[in-house]
């Protein structure tokens, strides 16, 4: 048990080896962060998510009871592109065919042990693709708190969490049609007004005041 | 009544008005906003009732939690287009006269969340704003001014009937509350009430 104060950042490694021990039928993939803070990730295949996450909680060593955050993310097939590339350039040796082309929808997991004194622990789900199969398995009745927030992917990316006691939109109304954190939503034309624009308003609004009849607001 | 005359009497002693300004010197005076706050702004309202900064000086301090019982709204905070719909039936659900304060950029224009999917791009679109206070958020002194702006305004109102008025007042009245649409509010504005100077492009 460490200082109260302090997490103890254990090697995540270790807990996918120990998943992979429990649920030998189970793939239990491993993502590497490159950045500095090296916060690597246990990413669950939809089909076992809910038992892996039962047993992370309570069956293994560390207790993981405490889920502090989930949050969504949208992976592009640029976006995934990009990462293969920054993959290859970091690690000659892998192989290009092994990395995911198709892009996908994200839910990813941070986990804590209140118990132990340890965290975060971070789980990533995936979907098949970010067209028509896109639900994943709900954690919430594992760990209660992701209720809320596995609403707000699901209102805000368009992941459908099965098993989920309460699915619909938290944060937009009912009738809104898209997804507004997903890198190809478009937004509402409503750039009438714009005294100051810069960026990329300025060039939707270049865009739009291109045609004379738009000139005058 | 001539000035200079009201000033004479006044030095001996007599005291005269009119009933439009005994009119106005009562609504400006005891101004009754409505309870309610939509963002961080409401914190700086709320201060502004406090003792430190004491609205109360200004009469503006009897804040209702009922439409039906105030005469004027304090739009503080930032308007998402789902809050939308409710803040504009609360204004029409008041009684007249009654005025409109909109407090801080969100309020007044979307502020920082105006290039956003989600956040009305200034209250004004929706219900005539008599006193907009930029800042984000704005200090309770810029609301203690507004306040103090809006009983000039008010102090400057008419009992007189105006057809011109009057039909101002039925028009807004007759406009609808946005509905929610499938990406936007509908009407994304109202037509009546916002219309912005003209931005030329090159």
């Amino acid at each position: 048990m460490s200082d109260s104060s302090q997490n103890t950042i254990i090697d995540a490694r270790e807990v996918a080896q120990a998943l992979e021990k429990a649920f030998p039928s189970a793939p239990i993939a491993w993502e590497e962060n490159l950045s500095p803070s090296a916060q690597h990730a246990i990413v669950l295949d939809p089909a076992h998510a809910l038992a892996c996450a039962q047993w992370l909680k309570n069956d293994s060593p560390w207790q993981w009871d405490f889920l502090s955050n989930v949050t969504g993310v949208d992976w592009t097939d640029e976006a995934l592109a990009l990462q293969a590339k920054a993959r290859i350039k970091a690690d000659p040796s892998v192989d290009p065919e092994s990395l995911p082309k198709e892009g996908y929808l994200e839910a990813v997991y941070h986990l804590y042990s209140i118990n132990k004194g340890l965290g975060p622990l971070v789980l990533r789900l995936r979907t098949a693709n970010r067209k028509n199969d896109v639900s994943l398995p709900s954690l919430t009745p594992v760990w209660r708190s992701a209720e809320f927030q596995e609403r707000e992917i699901f209102d805000l990316f368009g992941i459908v969490f099965e098993g989920h006691p309460d699915m619909r939109r938290i944060m937009m109304w009912d009738d809104f049609e898209g997804h507004p954190m997903r890198k190809d939503f478009v937004e509402a034309d409503d750039y009438e007004y714009e005294p100051t624009p810069h960026d990329a308003v300025l060039k939707r609004c270049q865009e739009r005041f291109a045609d004379p009849a738009n000139r005058r607001q | 009544m001539d000035e200079g005359l009201k000033s004479e009497l006044q030095k001996a002693g007599i005291f005269t008005t009119t009933l439009n300004d005994l009119y106005n010197w009562g609504r400006g005076n005891s101004l009754w906003p409505l309870q309610f706050g939509l963002a961080c702004c409401a914190i700086e309202m709320i201060a502004t009732s406090m003792s430190r900064y004491d609205l109360a000086r200004f009469g503006a301090e009897v804040f209702r939690p009922s439409p039906r019982q105030a005469d004027l709204m304090i739009v503080s905070g930032t308007v998402t287009k789902k809050m939308a719909p409710q803040v504009v039936r609360l204004f029409k659900q008041m009684p007249s006269p009654k005025y409109v304060i909109a407090m801080g950029a969100c309020a007044i224009s979307g502020g920082p969340f105006k290039q956003g999917y989600n956040v009305l791009k200034g209250i004004d679109r929706y219900i005539p704003v008599d006193v907009h206070i930029p800042g984000c958020p704005p200090r309770p002194e810029a609301l203690l001014h507004a306040i103090m702006t809006l009983q000039r305004k008010i102090a400057q109102d008419t009992l007189h009937p105006c057809r011109r008025k009057e039909e101002e007042a039925e028009r807004i009245a007759a406009l609808p509350v946005p509905e929610h649409g499938s990406h936007d509010l509908l009407p994304p504005k109202h037509d009546v009430l916002w219309h912005p100077e003209p931005v030329e492009r090159s």
